[in-house]
């Protein structure tokens, strides 16, 4: 979430000398950074190349394991393609309306960002029904977590996965509850683009995990 | 002087034409932001880098002793033969646990508390990016910490060494919880070392003095920047690793499961891409801290500051190719060993670059035999002797011999003690009057020094000889018919090595015994007593809560050194003259004192966001119903984070002493 | 603090190049499209061609994502850096690593 660094913290980034200080008004300048750039999006950036090193070995783990699974249902069993190509589109739909919603927040148009907010939200969820269901079904299968090394993998791989859509629902219904009591901490428009760049990424390991996990053949 | 405002209610946010402002009075319900500035509940909410860099400082210490008694205890029971004060299953812990203590809990908190202490300072900050993320960290670790170690007293600490290879770490092996403390605890503490990577990556890259290109920072906030970026791409990995373990441990997944077709090289594989980065996250900090001491104690700049640093980022990134030379002896192939055994040779590369500079920076200059210039010395003579048997390891045939032996135990308590720990030490009589205001006493330190010294060579020069004499690591007792003759009586070597690390012990006590007769009568120090060359000299002792009273505006590498001296042609050419003291200084920040100096206000939520997750580990072990409760006292912190207002109500604090409203006096 | 005062603050970042929605639905109209071609190839058969063309899509799509919609494309460089360091030095150490379990090695 966002730091609120403008109010938190003031670094004057040109060193005042006596006389041409600060005046109390003035201190609310966007306090400006060595490069220029925000603390938060430098951040946010940051954790997203960091996921990206957690998300390659869990995809890794799965390649390496996704033909053992002796005795038990393989991905030839268990894939429903038409099932999950319509969740892969939602999601991918999702990241559509994420971006009208940092357009409109840029605009400032509270009521749109929220509206799109929401939007993305409900695909999201929707995304993430279809993975129960699709889950369950599996379990109803013979395959469950604890089953073979296929399937200890692929719930690994894509229970981060859906763990991290969930928090980004929470973050965005959160979103919407502070935009509409007008409590946002900092730069409203930042903080809608930053949990846009998560929910996005959160897209983008999708985009691999639906080509390598069920697109090749095992 | 400095006028440090209460935090003002006054909006004050950037950021667009219809700035929305949470309020204190408008904050939801009992987000009050603490304001004490004294007491333990000071300590307890500070977002003040340069307490959390204290705490991380004590707290590593604290481990390090455990970690040191851990090593005693091992080097008692291998003094003779066939010796029973540990039993072999208390062995294993102790091993375990030694190395998770010393590489988890104290080297690398303790960099963090150099880093978060000095960093900013450095750069001329006044605090880091994001202070309460800050904070979280430290309690992350703190927290983290101990939950590891109260497995000691629940059933047993872990005991598949600290490397925890599998399947011999799983439950069928290693039935005890002691793997679960270990798998959990250290992810909670990963989460400090990656929440503080970011926050020490943005605090570099924006919150520069101006004028301080990157090229002109000192070498110790360089060498602290490639070790962030390090972090921030290889704890990842070691997640990944935890999360599968825990997962097969406490849920039942297959992932080591040989006989369902795992493979134990994939554990491997991911340890060891976090562990080899991880010990140039251990490395890397100590050599800052020697660059910046050699050149002061030796009255000269750093040779080759462009080649320091260059060597510094190259050694982070070509230490992401050379893992694999852990697992030589695993069966990976003629092809893998071969490849990983060049990549491993080249990385001997950039560190002889700076052992180079090192050298050079000293040679010609006025050397002062400081306590600090002896440990960083010392570093450079034990870390080349360290590094040489490291260059014999990427020899893979040789490797072969040596791996699982005690040569290889001797390679890495050279580099790491007499490196890490050594540059370690040096960071405490350099900076310690800064921090305290006092000067440690330098014929303590001396013998401080010259015990390690002694010590360490008496520990860890033996186990060259009776690693390559054979005798394996990890082993519980060795058997007296083994030992050789003469030369090779390995009976004399395993004893001249505990005798050794007796004397390391007395060593590390005097520094104790420094510490508290400093604490209790030191002389008081001035503020400049090596006459310096960076910024964090250009403040009080210690430095006052918002660190300068002014900016500095940076023109120069060593820019505080330039601000005392100046170049004045002279009859035998040109020649350095100091033109203002460090006091004069210090009177000139303090005529011309920002008045309107806004600092971060402390917050409860990061130690209860923080302690929400030993109580989730816990119940992973133990009973769901905790991890539940933890999750609901981590959702809840999490909000309060993001909720509360940034600043703490008028009414908050008592009214201020004078007649002026809404200011007190910045604390020194 | 007007608008104009806050954009020189800014530094432009985000102000690269504000697209019209209008593009950006274009954009999802052609991922959706890519994602359509993906599925499809799963079911013809084009024998030794598949996997490079399905990989190739991805990473389409993938840096369509993170340029477009991320805004990487327009904004400081620095982000790239950033990003794509993380996610070069994932595909190089994963991929060293399968390797060594012959994971290549066809068959």
């Amino acid at each position: 979430m966002s730091e609120a660094t403008l109010t938190e913290f003031d670094t004057p980034a040109v060193a005042p000398h006596g006389a041409d200080d600060h005046d109390a008004g003035d201190h609310g300048g966007h306090p400006v950074s060595s490069t220029g750039l925000s603390n938060n999006k430098l951040a946010m950036w940051l954790f997203l190349g960091s996921e990206c090193l957690l998300f390659g070995g869990l995809i890794s783990t799965y390649m390496l394991y996704r033909g053992r699974h002796t005795g038990s249902p393989g991905p030839a069993q268990l894939w429903d393609i038409p099932l999950t190509s319509v969740s892969s589109f939602i999601l991918l739909m999702s990241s559509l309306t994420m971006v009208l919603a940092v357009s409109a927040a840029q605009q400032r148009d509270d009521r749109l960002t929220n509206l799109w907010l929401a939007v993305t939200a409900l695909l999201g969820a929707t995304f993430v029904g279809a993975q129960v269901y699709e889950f369950t079904t599996f379990y109803y299968e013979g395959v469950g977590f604890t089953t073979s090394l296929f399937s200890s993998s692929f719930y690994t791989l894509t229970g981060f996965h859906g763990v991290h859509v969930t928090v980004g629902i929470v973050m965005l219904m959160a979103l919407v509850g502070i935009i509409s009591r007008s409590k946002v901490p900092g730069d409203k428009a930042e903080v809608v683009e930053l949990i846009g760049l998560y929910w996005h990424f959160v897209d983008i390991i999708w985009i691999v995990i639906f080509t390598l996990v069920y697109l090749i053949p095992a | 002087m400095a006028i440090v405002e209460r935090p003002s209610t006054v909006p004050a946010i950037a950021g667009g034409a219809a700035p929305t402002f949470v309020g204190p009075a408008d904050a939801y319900g009992a987000y009050r932001r603490p304001v004490t500035t004294t007491g333990w509940r000071s300590w307890l909410f500070t977002v003040d880098h340069k307490k959390l860099g204290l705490m991380y400082g004590v707290s590593a210490m604290i481990f390090f002793l455990i970690g040191g008694i851990e090593a005693l205890l091992i080097r008692t029971q291998l003094a003779a033969p066939d010796n029973t004060v540990l039993s072999a299953d208390l062995y294993n812990q102790m091993f375990t646990m030694h190395a998770t203590t010393m590489v988890f809990l104290f080297v690398m908190p303790m960099a963090a508390g150099w880093a978060n202490y000095f960093v900013p300072l450095q750069i001329g900050a006044r605090d880091v990016a994001f202070p309460r993320l800050n904070a979280f960290g430290f309690w992350c670790f703190l927290f983290g910490g101990l939950f590891l170690n109260t497995s000691w007293f629940l059933g047993g600490a872990a005991d598949g060494g600290w490397f925890m290879y599998q399947p011999n770490a799983s439950s069928l092996f290693s039935p005890s919880n002691g793997v679960d403390y270990w798998s959990l605890g250290l992810q909670i503490t990963g989460i400090a070392s990656l929440t503080g990577a970011i926050n020490l990556i943005v605090t570099v890259l924006n919150m520069r003095a101006p004028g301080m290109s990157l090229m002109k920072m000192p070498i110790f906030t360089w060498m602290i920047l490639v070790v962030q970026f390090l972090l921030v791409f290889a704890i990842p990995v070691i997640t990944v690793a935890l999360f599968l373990l825990m997962f097969q441990r406490n849920f039942g997944a297959q992932f080591f499961n040989v006989d369902a077709g795992a493979d134990p090289l994939l554990w491997q594989h991911l340890f060891w891409i976090f562990g080899h980065p991880e010990v140039y996250i251990l490395i890397l900090p100590s050599f800052g801290i020697v660059s910046e001491v050699l050149p002061v104690f030796s009255r000269k700049p750093l040779f080759g500051y462009k080649f320091v640093v260059f060597s510094g980022a190259a050694i982070g990134f070509v230490g992401w190719g050379v893992w694999a030379h852990h697992m030589f002896t695993s069966g990976l192939g003629p092809v893998s060993v071969a490849v990983f055994s060049v990549s491993t040779m080249l990385i001997a590369i950039p560190t002889g670059v700076k052992i180079v500079n090192w050298t050079l920076t000293m040679w010609g200059g006025k050397i002062h035999f400081t306590t600090a210039m002896l440990f960083s010395i010392g570093l450079i003579v034990e870390f080349t002797i360290g590094g040489l048997s490291g260059v014999t390891h990427s020899v893979s045939p040789s490797d072969t011999q040596q791996t699982d032996t005690y040569y290889i135990v001797a390679h890495f308590h050279y580099v790491l003690f007499g490196g890490a720990v050594f540059g370690i030490f040096a960071g405490f009589y350099y900076w310690w009057p800064k921090m305290f205001g006092k000067m440690l006493n330098e014929t303590l330190g001396k013998w401080n020094f010259w015990l390690m010294v002694v010590g360490m060579n008496l520990t860890f020069g033996p186990m060259h000889i009776l690693g390559l004499q054979g005798q394996p690591r990890r082993m519980v007792v060795w058997p007296d018919k083994l030992t050789g003759e003469g030369f090779f009586d390995l009976a004399f070597w395993n004893l001249a090595a505990t005798v050794g690390s007796y004397l390391l012990a007395i060593g590390i006590f005097l520094f104790l015994v420094n510490v508290w007769r400093t604490t209790r009568k030191g002389a008081t120090a001035p503020l400049d007593p090596w006459d310096a060359r960076s910024l964090e000299w250009l403040t009080t002792n210690p430095p006052k809560a918002h660190n300068f009273d002014v900016v500095p505006h940076v023109h120069a590498l060593d820019e505080y050194f330039h601000m005392k001296y100046e170049e004045v042609d002279t009859d035998t050419g040109p020649r350095l003259v100091k033109v203002r003291t460090a006091e004069e200084l210090q009177a000139e920040q303090e005529a011309n004192a920002d008045t309107h100096i806004h600092m971060p206000s402390p917050s409860y939520w990061p130690i209860v966001l923080a302690i929400a997750l030993p109580i989730m580990a816990y119940g992973i072990i133990y009973s769901t119903l905790l991890t539940v409760a933890g999750g609901v006292i981590l959702l809840l912190a999490m909000f309060a984070w993001a909720l509360e207002p940034s600043v703490a109500d008028d009414s908050d604090y008592d009214p201020p002493p004078s007649g002026e409203a809404g200011k007190e006096l910045a604390s020194v | 603090m007007t608008t104009t005062e806050h954009d020189e603050h800014i530094g432009h970042e985000e102000h690269g190049a504000h697209k019209p929605n209008s593009f950006y639905i274009k954009v999802a109209v052609a991922l959706a499209i890519v994602t359509a071609v993906e599925v499809g190839l799963y079911y013809l058969d084009l024998g030794k061609l598949f996997m490079p063309t399905l990989l190739i899509l991805m990473v389409v799509k993938f840096v369509t994502v993170v340029s477009l919609f991320m805004h990487l494309r327009f904004d400081h460089k620095m982000f790239s850096w950033l990003f794509y360091s993380g996610l070069f030095l994932a595909l190089f150490v994963y991929l060293a690593a399968l390797t060594t379990f012959q994971f290549f090695d066809g068959g």
